[in-house]
């Protein structure tokens, strides 16, 4: 049945091409997640009226971010070139496609850890610190546990999109579904290839959305 | 014990500077709850908050157990204040941690091993009467329940001042009864001093022994509770008294009856302490040709006695009347005459 729908999938390809997209997802998500993490706490606590308030390394760090996230992905690939072949040794294989991935997300998902954090309310912090804490302890113990809900939720939101951006750095030769929909799909003229790996990405997506879904239901409290 | 030497915090905003403590000075005693009492933007707040550094003075010193607040900072200041417990008027719990983990917290911060940590919550949460609510969290709890939780981490570390900021402000008045019976069990059973703001009288009158008033920045008035509701000095002062013995509907009843009783006079009548307990308007119609019609009366108590105020209506022929004031201020009965026609 599904071989008369799809007769030009050849299946051990696409599983293999699934795996090369998850594997480059989770790599370079594994990534984002920390860097995310540590740029949105620093942009939180860097701005007005917060622990380490300093007006000027706000300002770099978010002029930053913003750079990077406003450049458009395939661009940001191709600027990101020289850069990654010092880094990886070559500019062709998932490999390449980590640096320009990591990136093109991190500063986005960097921006919703600090939408989380502000939503904090300051009597809490404040009352931490009134207990005495250090900034140490107020980070691990009171920011990242009270902003826990939007930090998934945003991880969810970010792996969606790098499922996306996998398959554009797919076209360019970094393997995966993307390419797979496009040099077996489209440039052969296969429509049902094309469908299919369509399909298992919407697959892959509905899968991050549910495990995201639930993980945030679970652990918020409020 | 702690002492407030011509403190002042001027906060500098965009439309200029902003004095919001103004050099003010006083003493707390030991094991003494002490009230401080303002409408909003007093100053009261930012008061409270320099007794643990969260608000650094601009000017003067602030000693708590003769170690000066004011000019410690980093792992100093962060010692102190775990010998200064704080409850907050939004309760400030984390709503990620269940009750036990809120108690919890400080301890975490102070380093207290594990063991002896979980022992001292389980003593804290019997303490405070959350006993079978230790796996409940924020949210499932009702406001005074939060508050519990908020006195019991604030006491975690066994602090020698709890600083209360509008600690009740945010809970109905059954609720918040119950609370201030807790606050004053916390402070005979462990001779902690309390440090309260609040914009209510009834708090102060329930659990204070001395109140200061604050208005724009400055303490206007400063005396143990009962002092200040016997000899109210400044206007703002009468006013916060107002709050617990005048109800609201005593001036239209007032008003109400000056139309119908044109003769005579209203006098509102002040008792203190014992004289409170006593009949003397019995012995004024006994003595005196007068009639006495009494409007409305109350009678509050304080840490240092009771408070009694009485509206009455005294008809006669107005030799009678005067000589009916004279024996009232004779026992020690404040007398202020309403209005006469």
């Amino acid at each position: 049945m599904i071989e008369t729908l799809f007769p030009n999938v050849d299946w051990e390809k696409a599983w293999e091409k699934t795996v090369e997209t998850l594997y480059m997802t989770g790599i370079s998500l594994v990534w984002i997640f920390i860097i995310g993490i540590i740029l949105g706490l620093l942009l939180f606590l860097t701005s007005e009226g917060n622990l380490w308030q300093n007006k000027f390394i706000n300002w770099i760090i978010s002029a930053v971010v913003n750079i990077f996230r406003s450049i458009p992905f395939v661009i940001l690939i191709v600027l990101l070139i020289p850069f990654t072949r010092v880094l990886v040794g070559t500019m062709i294989g998932m490999e390449a496609a980590l640096p320009a991935l990591i990136i093109g997300s991190a500063p986005f998902y960097a921006r919703m850890v600090e939408i989380g954090l502000r939503e904090i309310d300051k009597g809490v912090i404040e009352a931490a610190k009134a207990m005495g804490a250090k900034t140490s302890t107020i980070i691990f113990k009171v920011l990242l546990p009270e902003s826990m809900p939007a930090i998934i939720s945003g991880i969810t939101v970010t792996a969606i999109a790098l499922v996306g951006y996998t398959a554009i750095a797919g076209v360019i030769g970094a393997g995966g579904l993307g390419d797979y929909a496009y040099l077996d799909g489209f440039s052969r003229n296969q429509n049902d290839v094309t469908l299919f790996a369509t399909l298992l990405i919407l697959i892959i997506v509905f899968i991050i959305q549910f495990i995201g879904d639930i993980i945030t239901k679970k652990i918020d409290k409020r | 014990m702690i002492n407030v030497q011509n403190i002042t915090k001027v906060f500098t905003t965009k439309s200029g500077p902003l004095t919001a403590v103004n050099h003010v000075n006083f003493t707390i005693d030991e094991g003494e709850i002490f009230g401080i009492i303002g409408y909003s933007g007093a100053g009261k707040s930012t008061l409270i908050r320099m007794f643990n550094g969260l608000e650094t003075p601009t000017e003067g010193s602030l000693t708590i157990a003769d170690k000066d607040i004011t000019n410690i900072r980093g792992k100093e200041l962060r010692l102190a204040r775990r010998e200064i417990g704080m409850i907050f008027q939004h309760f400030n719990l984390l709503w990620s941690r269940t009750v036990r983990g809120n108690i919890s917290f400080p301890l975490e911060i102070a380093g207290v091993p594990k063991a002896l940590r979980e022992k001292r919550v389980e003593n804290l949460i019997k303490l405070v009467g959350l006993e079978g609510r230790e796996d409940a969290y924020p949210s499932q709890l009702s406001g005074g329940q939060k508050q519990r939780v908020g006195i019991a981490r604030a006491l975690a570390n066994n602090p020698k001042v709890l600083l209360c900021d509008e600690a009740t402000s945010a809970l109905d008045p059954q609720t918040t009864d119950a609370i201030l019976d807790l606050l004053v069990d916390i402070n005979r059973k462990l001779g902690l001093t309390i440090i309260l703001i609040t914009h209510e009288m009834h708090v102060i009158r329930k659990i204070c022994h001395r109140v200061a008033v604050m208005d724009s920045g400055k303490i206007v008035e400063i005396a143990p509770v009962l002092d200040i509701f016997r000899h109210p000095k400044e206007e703002i002062t009468k006013r916060f008294i107002g709050q617990v013995t005048e109800p609201e509907e005593t001036k239209e009843t007032i008003d109400h009856l000056l139309e119908k009783y044109p003769d005579g006079k209203i006098a509102k009548l002040s008792f203190i302490g014992d004289v409170a307990e006593q009949a003397i308007i019995t012995r004024l119609i006994r003595e005196l040709p007068v009639t006495v019609n009494i409007l409305q009366g109350k009678v509050s108590q304080t840490r240092n006695g009771a408070y009694g105020t009485l509206f009455i209506h005294i008809e006669g022929n107005p030799s009678d009347i005067e000589a009916a004031i004279d024996f009232l201020n004779k026992n020690q009965v404040g007398v202020e005459v309403v209005q006469n026609d």
